[in-house]
């Protein structure tokens, strides 16, 4: 039905989709699994006309086709369900539906017509959704399903669902399942990304597993299992060495999580009863498919709970209640933070190095001097981000360049650096090597087990499983805003940890 | 090299908006080149082209701060008109009422003062007045963006009609002086009138009313490079306009530095009383304003929204100005209004080229605020 | 008291409002399709000042309002290209656009009639009074009809609010904002050229006096739909024509209501509606944004 052959997709720096290779077998539904960042949606986004190849060819029903735009795909009677779904709140599900496929002229919208075509597809593969409700009074569940009659009522032959289950309670995904089996027996093709290995074995005919932008499986389920396919999914060949002796273990406690709980607006817990502590002296890690609440967590613990966001429970910082202290505050006690995200977080892409040399310390000394501390002191800005770019190795080292010029690996280099110089008594540190040079890599991690050496307790959160169980003296799996268990880096085995992180179990 | 490469767009922009608006001077059918001499020739005589350049630019430096200082934590003040009539109107009250007697427009001595100051304490009371009322009239938008997330464009469009017209109330209902056929307060005392620079200028006639207020706009272009570029508080201000997640990791409370931005920008936008009622009219005078708040739009705009470029783009506005009448008086079709058509040329010149290099910003702050 | 009441102060409240009215549909069209138009006052002042010069030299007001439009849709796609091609701020463009026709109105008029900036009087039987009243009002019914009742206004609702979503429906989101600007420029053109050739008999400088504003502050009081727009337009101009009746007439206290308090009512409002405190008025949700793909 689908196929891509040798898709390329390079954004920037970063290759996404390297030479991927995927068959879809009409009448089936075909599961694609990976980590994030492994170029699943990329890949379905092309076969979508939503991206652009940059090489590489994509047929339907055994031609090659041209899909530019997503009016091509429709065209072709590929539809796509978006893991951030593309619906228009304020509207109604049948404005949703009709919008870009409207019929009849141009003074008329016959909304009822639509709305009775609508409620047959609708009864047909049992969605019960009412055509005129609006989207917003929806719940997330039917607004997927909304989704689904989008592509249906376009006529679609095979839909690509990107992530579906991210966002439906258990109920609900075996009612979703339902709906795909069903769809399957009226021989619709389906594609389902997903990184759960359990409902991949649950709901696929065929598996192909992504890693890194490359495909690096291709099975039919009935012949596999979680624990292959979850080494498939998270395995290296070569495993990254960090000379590190074990970690004394007998600090006293730094950090100390209670009961931890964020709640979004939409009273959805991003975290769910989070409880652990970090020791002064050890690296605790955090693995877990990103989206499962590590952001949230690492962000509560620094101080910036989200607009919107509530959250409840204790969290300790040297036996002290930290809970209501801003980010500031909780800087002023030692607390340093390396957020996951550099350029929306961590820098002032426009101002030079000196300036984000300061970012957390603009009021105090050395940033400032003179009366009443107002005046910012250059020479103490510069003598601070000479420092940085001399410890962590920053090129070019030059004060004045503005951040946005410098590589990946040498920004997060200079993020690192200022954090380490408040001398940090707890550091939270979030994917420090994403978009980094192998160089580099290998300077970050050296410092931040130098960190640990020198008695700093370290909350590390990465997506890369390989980093955390390497660095990680005790390795916390996170699953859907919970931590679903610890084990022992050096011990585990990847199979163990990649079933705890997928719920393979 | 830096330099001129912040140099080069605003350069390109000023050209290319000489340009069209030569093709449309030629289209009304006159001669573009002799239009320009006119415009930009009678800037330079001594002393009436100088001293009348440097007059109009008086009022665009604070205007054009007053944008910059707002436009640097990422805020678009359309409001400073709306700021510096009130703080004209508050400006003028104090002299009224503190300023002892006057003469009035039938040329009879009147006293409308409660107490008369003497004039070291009077000047600084006024200006401390026009500073702390335009302050005042913006943070009102900087509060209800910081409390309501409610868009500071709006509301001070909004609110540069209220300012103007409960000026025109107070003005009309309370401070004329009746029979006044014209719209404006009664005058000031002369204690607060501000010296005019002809008065320590050889060469300069005290009828040109280039005074001291100019001196203060220069020392406010200094004033500005160092709260912005060497203040704690600026750092603040600029991390907030340049990334406002990024400041909030670096502990910086956002909403707090909007309404300090707006409160300065107001308070800028509040010194062109100093030179509009103490140094020139000696009194509130209904419209007054040669929409200089939204000129300073165009010159922080084309001033990359840096003191240096503000001083340097409101010079060339003043200088425009003043050619304007000359193109008005001395050329056959053309008529000062040429002015605004370049000064709007250049502005849309300038967004254009300011959005290809990603380097405004302000998209952080406008997502999350209602319009 | 009772004499202010008058039939005739509700036909002044129509006919103050209609320019307000057509500026405001014209604002609706541009802003529910995500772009936002402060340009309105000069859009208005465009269609005011053509539609004059017009009817001046071709003595028919039909040829005016024609070419007043046309004069509106050029100068809204000066802003929509900035905006939409370009990704200017669109607030800057607006403000930009407001100062070049409060120039090229007066050069031009300075140019052809040797005025400082107001166009000949135009003789009593070649102006418009009424017809574009009716036509407002009759185009609020028209752009609710399109906006909730036709594939292109349900195409422009979804532009403003997720051009993401529309995109992968298959909608060319930046084609709608094209349109939606240009429909934007000839509307508030109508209402400018209704002041110039409907209710006074001459284009004079800056002769909007704000009213592109107002209508801004009635769309967004009207919550960006077209009935309640209306309605804030008919607020708005009652306020209007009702301070010109009171004056020196209604003395509730032994002395009048000055006009001032009467003429800011209009901004008051809005500035309470947009913190959100008369119900929440909750503008598009991509307004403002330019849309790229790929990003």
């Amino acid at each position: 039905m689908l196929e891509l052959r040798d898709i390329t997709k390079r954004f920037g720096n970063v290759l996404a989709n390297d030479g991927v290779s995927i068959k879809v077998r009409p009448g089936t539904i075909h599961a694609i699994v990976g980590e994030n960042g492994a170029g699943k949606s990329t890949a379905m986004r092309i076969a979508y006309g939503f991206y652009t190849a940059d090489g590489g060819d994509i047929l339907v029903d055994g031609e090659v086709r041209r899909i530019s735009t997503p009016h091509d795909a429709i065209a072709l009677g590929v539809g796509m369900v978006h893991q951030h779904f593309m619906l228009v709140e304020p509207m109604t599900v049948a404005e949703n539906i009709v919008l870009g496929a409207e019929t009849g002229g141009v003074a008329s919208l016959d909304l009822g017509k639509a709305a009775d075509e609508i409620r047959a597809l609708s009864d047909e593969f049992k969605l019960s959704v009412d055509p005129r409700a609006t989207v917003e009074s929806l719940s997330v569940g039917q607004q997927q399903r909304v989704e689904l009659l989008k592509a249906l009522y376009r006529r679609a032959r095979l839909l690509i669902l990107d992530e579906p289950t991210a966002v439906l309670t258990p109920p609900e995904v075996e009612e979703f399942f339902a709906i795909l089996r069903r769809m399957r027996e009226q021989g619709k093709t389906v594609v389902i990304i997903t990184h759960k290995l359990s409902e991949v074995l649950a709901i696929s005919d065929d598996v192909t597993v992504m890693r890194d932008g490359r495909v690096v499986g291709r099975v039919e389920t009935s012949r596999t299992n979680a624990a292959e396919l979850a080494r498939l999914m998270v395995g290296r060949d070569v495993l990254l060495r960090v000379e590190k002796t074990d970690a004394a273990g007998d600090g006293a406690a730094v950090l100390g999580v209670k009961d931890l709980t964020v709640t979004a607006r939409d009273g959805k817990r991003r975290l769910d009863g989070v409880s652990f502590e970090v020791r002064a002296g050890e690296i605790v890690g955090i693995a877990g498919v990103e989206g499962n609440g590590q952001t949230e967590l690492i962000e509560t613990l620094a101080g910036l709970t989200a607009t919107g966001h509530t959250a409840s429970g204790e969290v300790e910082f040297e036996g002290r209640a930290i809970t209501r202290l801003n980010s500031r505050a909780r800087r002023e006690l030692g607390v340093a933070h390396i957020p996951e995200d550099r350029h929306r977080r961590g820098l002032l892409l426009d101002f030079d190095l000196a300036e984000n040399s300061i970012l957390g310390d603009h009021y105090r000394k050395p940033a400032v001097s003179g009366f009443g501390n107002v005046f910012l002191n250059d020479r103490g800005i510069r003598a601070r981000a000479l420092q940085v770019i001399n410890d962590f190795d920053v090129r070019p080292p030059d004060p004045d360049l503005p951040a946005r010029s410098l590589s990946g690996g040498n920004q997060q280099k200079l993020i690192i650096g200022r954090e380490f110089e408040i001398n940090p008594k707890l550091l939270l540190v979030s994917q420090p090597t994403r978009g980094v040079d192998i160089g580099a890599i290998e300077f970050i991690h050296r410092k931040l087990v130098a960190l640990r050496d020198a008695g700093c307790a370290v909350l590390l959160v990465s997506a890369e499983l390989e980093e955390v169980t390497a660095l990680a003296d005790r390795l916390l799996i996170m699953r859907e805003g919970s931590v679903v268990g610890e084990v022992d880096p050096k011990r585990a085995t990847v199979e163990e940890i990649g079933l705890l992180m997928t719920g393979g179990k | 090299m830096k330099l001129l490469r912040e140099l080069f767009f605003p350069l390109v922009a000023v050209l290319a908006a000489f340009v069209l608006g030569g093709i449309f001077v030629w289209i009304i059918g006159d001669n573009p080149f002799e239009t320009y001499r006119l415009l930009i020739g009678s800037a330079f005589s001594w002393p009436d082209g100088i001293g009348y350049t440097l007059f109009y630019a008086t009022p665009l430096i604070f205007t054009g701060l007053a944008v910059a200082v707002a436009f640097r934590c990422g805020l678009l003040n359309i409001g400073a008109e709306g700021q510096l009539y009130v703080a004209a109107f508050a400006t003028a009250w104090v002299g009224i009422k503190f300023g002892g007697t006057v003469v009035d427009v039938f040329g009879t001595p009147v006293n409308y003062s409660w107490v008369t100051l003497p004039a070291v304490l009077l000047v600084p009371l006024a200006i401390v007045t026009a500073i702390v009322a335009g302050a005042a009239w913006g943070a009102i938008p900087g509060v209800l963006k910081a409390r309501f997330g409610s868009h500071e464009v709006i509301n001070t469009i909004m609110l540069n009609f209220i300012a103007i017209a409960l000026v025109s109330y107070f003005t009309q209902y309370h401070f004329k002086q009746a029979g006044d056929p014209i719209l404006q307060t009664v005058p000031v005392g002369a204690g607060v009138h501000l010296p005019r620079l002809g008065s320590f200028i050889p060469g300069l006639p005290t009828r040109i009313p280039l005074n001291l207020a100019f001196l203060f706009a220069l020392v406010a272009c200094v004033l500005v490079y160092i709260f912005l570029w060497r203040t704690k508080w600026g750092y603040a201000i600029r991390a907030t306009g340049a990334n406002p997640t990024a400041a909030e990791y670096g502990g910086i409370s956002t909403g707090k530095q909007i309404v300090l931005a707006m409160a300065v920008s107001g308070a800028l936008a509040g010194m062109v009383a100093v030179n509009e009622v103490l140094g020139y009219r000696y009194r509130y005078y209904d419209g007054f304003s040669a929409n200089y708040g939204f000129t300073g739009i165009a010159v922080a705009l084309l001033g990359r929204n840096h003191p240096v470029g503000v001083l340097l783009s409101a010079l060339l506005f003043g200088m425009l100005i003043r050619g304007g009448i000359f193109v008005d008086a001395f050329s056959g079709k053309v008529s000062k209004d040429l002015v605004e058509v370049l000064q709007a040329i250049v502005i849309l010149f300038v967004a254009c080229e300011a959005l290809f290099r990603g380097s405004f910003g302000r998209f952080g702050l406008l997502k999350r605020s209602k319009v | 008291m009772t004499e202010i009441f008058t039939i005739a102060l509700i036909f002044s409240t129509i006919r103050t409002a209609t320019p307000l009215l057509l500026a405001a549909l014209g604002g609706l069209y541009s802003e529910r399709a995500g772009v936002i138009n402060i340009a309105l006052e000069g859009l208005m002042l465009a269609g005011a000042f053509t539609a004059a010069a017009v009817t001046h030299y071709a003595g028919s007001p039909w040829a005016g309002l024609l070419a007043g439009i046309g004069a509106g849709v050029l100068v809204a796609a000066i802003h929509a290209v900035a905006c939409i091609r370009f990704n200017a701020d669109q607030v800057v463009s607006g403000t930009a656009i407001n100062i070049l026709m409060t120039g090229v109105p007066a050069m031009l008029s300075g140019a052809l009639f040797l005025s400082s900036g107001s166009t000949p009087q135009i003789p009593r039987d070649d102006l418009i009074p009424w017809t574009p009243v009716v036509l407002a009002l009759l185009l609020v019914g028209v752009t609710w009809y399109v906006l909730y009742r036709t594939p292109f206004g349900l195409r422009l609702r979804a532009v403003g609010e997720n051009p993401e979503a529309a995109d992968a429906a298959g909608v060319n989101v930046n084609g709608v904002r094209y349109s939606a600007v240009l429909l934007s420029g000839a509307l508030a053109a109508i209402g400018g050229a209704y002041l110039s050739i409907g209710q006074s008999s001459l284009f004079t400088r800056n002769m909007t006096s704000g009213r592109g504003f107002i209508a801004l502050a009635a769309l967004i009081f009207g919550k960006w739909r077209p009935v309640q727009t209306m309605l804030a337009c008919l607020l708005f101009g009652f306020t209007e024509a009702i301070s010109i009746q009171m004056q020196g007439v209604f003395k509730p206290w032994g002395e009048e209501i000055p006009v001032q308090f009467i003429s800011i009512v209009p901004y008051v409002l809005t500035i309470v509606v947009l913190a959100g405190f008369i119900g929440l008025s909750r503008a598009p949700r991509a307004l403002g944004i330019p849309y790229q793909k790929e990003k």
